[in-house]
């Protein structure tokens, strides 16, 4: 049980960094982009094939992995600027669905529906840390978490942040105050998608197996979900957001009840919490965070 | 000496020729105005100027330099801003976050600037950045004695302060050359007259205003020079008197006498 619970907080830790990375491409940058599974999916599998068939150790992959995912977001980026709202949805919604069926169908390097196995655990100073036993593990993903939370709220309270919002907010008024808006679309994106991709590789390092059928489309929309319950714009949000979705999804097996409910469960509550949330308090959880300048005590 | 000039600069969409062959310029230091009735081509010109349209023909010219058909970002960087018609704050911010957005692009050491990886590498620099960036947000703010309102959201602003503070906005990035479109468009006479005072004040800091504008007491009363637009062409330029009797402009906007 408290086992499972760790289990709870490591998965966590993996799906908060996507939703970090959730929150610049669409609480900050406003735009919808439905695609984190796939770029989940290209830094789990760059860290599989990378340990496996060329024996990198897994703190080699990580890096690759990141890139990778950032290269697929310049991509993706690029040629979708021009698009908005649900026409940006659909795109990244079809992207990430190529990135799944190509894993699906590329058997020579993917090793199609199959999968990789057998990946190295990862090692650090000649320790091994060790999914099975989880602390070791749960330590490393939270300090993956606390550095990426740090360096991205750092950010969003940098100008970049407020150049972001600002072409979120209106893009003729943020075009005519100087700001390249394809710039900073494209940062959002290619931001994004490497704290995804090292999300991807954490994945990989943790269930020590990739199958395309973990990077469902489902997933892309329960990272929306998490940063939209926890409130958009807000990082500390995104990660309490992310704990709630993750807590529900298995409350089922954590309560021991999984013989009593229906797996389908977790799908009737999840459109539950966002219809409720719509409805009471549509600017999440803990809303937008807000910046206070010149006050005392503010920044 | 001219500081912005056209060179029959053409706009049309389809068979409309929104913008026809008109020679625009701009002298620097006067407050130049720009009228014409409704539909005259007047905000059309601007966006041209400004790189939030593409000209189908003619060119543009800032300090001698072609600017034609330039990204908007990049013509601010330059030294032009401007405001819109209908007021474009940037709605959900703070009153000073939105003079800071401003100041994006004149802020950190040159060769730094506009980098993304300092915000990741160094807590100090960006620290320094952002206390930088509020001071001048703070001083322009200063200047339209707004401080007060400075931690409140743009949109809770009454609709008087938001069109000064479009204005405050394009100010903080240091504009040779400030476009104010309508900016007394639905003000009271008081919220007017406080205009003027400030177009004044922004002309004495050096910088070049041009004006759209229907109110016909304040073109009168504060532009040096004046150009008039209709369907698209140039229709006269002159001095505010030299318009104002000018019997064309008064057909453009009365209609022909009957004989």
């Amino acid at each position: 049980m408290f086992n499972f619970f760790l289990l709870i907080l490591i998965y966590t830790g993996i799906y908060a960094l996507m939703a970090i990375g959730q929150n610049i491409i669409t609480g900050y940058g406003g735009m919808l982009s439905l695609c984190q599974a796939g770029f989940f999916a290209i830094g789990s599998y760059a860290t599989a094939i990378l340990s496996v068939r060329f024996g990198w150790s897994f703190w080699a992959t990580l890096p690759v992995a990141a890139i990778i995912s950032a290269l697929f977001g310049l991509l993706i980026g690029l040629p979708t600027l021009r698009l908005k709202g649900d026409y940006l949805a659909i795109a990244t919604l079809g992207f990430g669905e190529i990135v799944r069926n190509i894993l699906n169908n590329w058997d020579s390097v993917t090793n199609g529906p199959m999968g990789i196995q057998k990946i190295p655990m990862p090692t650090l100073f000649g320790l091994t840390i060790n999914p099975y036993k989880k602390y070791a593990f749960l330590v490393m993903v939270i300090i993956f978490v606390i550095i990426a939370y740090i360096l991205f709220q750092r950010l969003a309270r940098s100008r970049m942040g407020r150049a972001l919002t600002a072409v979120r907010e209106d893009e003729i008024a943020a075009q005519s105050m100087g700001i390249n808006i394809t710039k900073y679309k494209v940062y959002a994106f290619v931001l994004g998608a490497s704290v995804a991709g090292i999300a991807g590789s954490l994945q990989a390092a943790f269930s020590l197996s990739v199958t395309p059928g973990t990077y469902t489309f489902m997933v892309s929309v329960m990272v929306l979900c998490m940063v939209v319950l926890g409130g958009m714009g807000n990082f500390k949000a995104a990660i309490l957001g992310t704990f709630i979705i993750q807590l529900i999804s298995y409350f089922p097996q954590l309560t021991g009840l999984s013989s009593v409910i229906p797996p389908q469960f977790k799908q009737i509550l999840f459109g539950l919490i966002l219809v409720v949330m719509m409805i009471w308090r549509p600017q999440g959880l803990l809303g937008r965070e807000e910046h206070t300048y010149g006050v005392k005590g503010g920044k | 000496m001219t500081i912005l000039e056209t060179e029959a600069l053409t706009r049309a969409y389809g068979g409309v020729v929104a913008v026809n062959k008109v020679d625009f310029s701009v002298e620097s230091g006067l407050i130049t105005g720009l009228i014409g009735p409704n539909g005259a081509g007047k905000t059309t010109l601007f966006n041209n100027m400004t790189g939030l349209d593409i000209p189908s023909g003619g060119k543009v010219f800032f300090n001698n330099k072609d600017i034609t058909g330039f990204p908007a970002h990049k013509i601010c960087r330059m030294g032009i801003a401007r405001t819109f018609q209908n007021i474009r704050l940037f709605k959900d911010l703070s009153v000073v976050e939105n003079v800071m957005i401003g100041r994006h692009f004149k802020t950190g050491p040159s060769e730094t600037k506009g980098r993304f990886v300092n915000a990741l590498h160094s807590y100090v620099y960006l620290k320094r950045e952002e206390q930088e960036i509020y001071e001048k947000a703070d001083s322009w703010l200063d200047f339209f004695d707004m401080g007060q309102f400075k931690n409140e959201l743009a949109k809770n602003l009454p609709y008087g302060k938001q069109r000064e503070l479009e204005i405050a906005r394009a100010l903080a990035t240091e504009p040779e050359l400030l476009f104010l479109d309508e900016p007394a468009a639905g003000m009271n006479p008081q919220e007017t007259e406080h205009l003027m005072s400030i177009i004044r004040k922004i002309r004495d800091l050096g910088i070049t205003v041009v004006l759209i504008e229907h109110d016909m007491k304040l073109v009168m009363n504060i532009c040096d020079t004046i150009t008039v637009l209709n369907y698209g062409q140039k229709l006269a330029e002159g001095t505010p008197r030299e318009i104002k009797h000018n019997p064309r402009v008064i057909e453009a906007y009365l209609g022909k006498e009957e004989a």
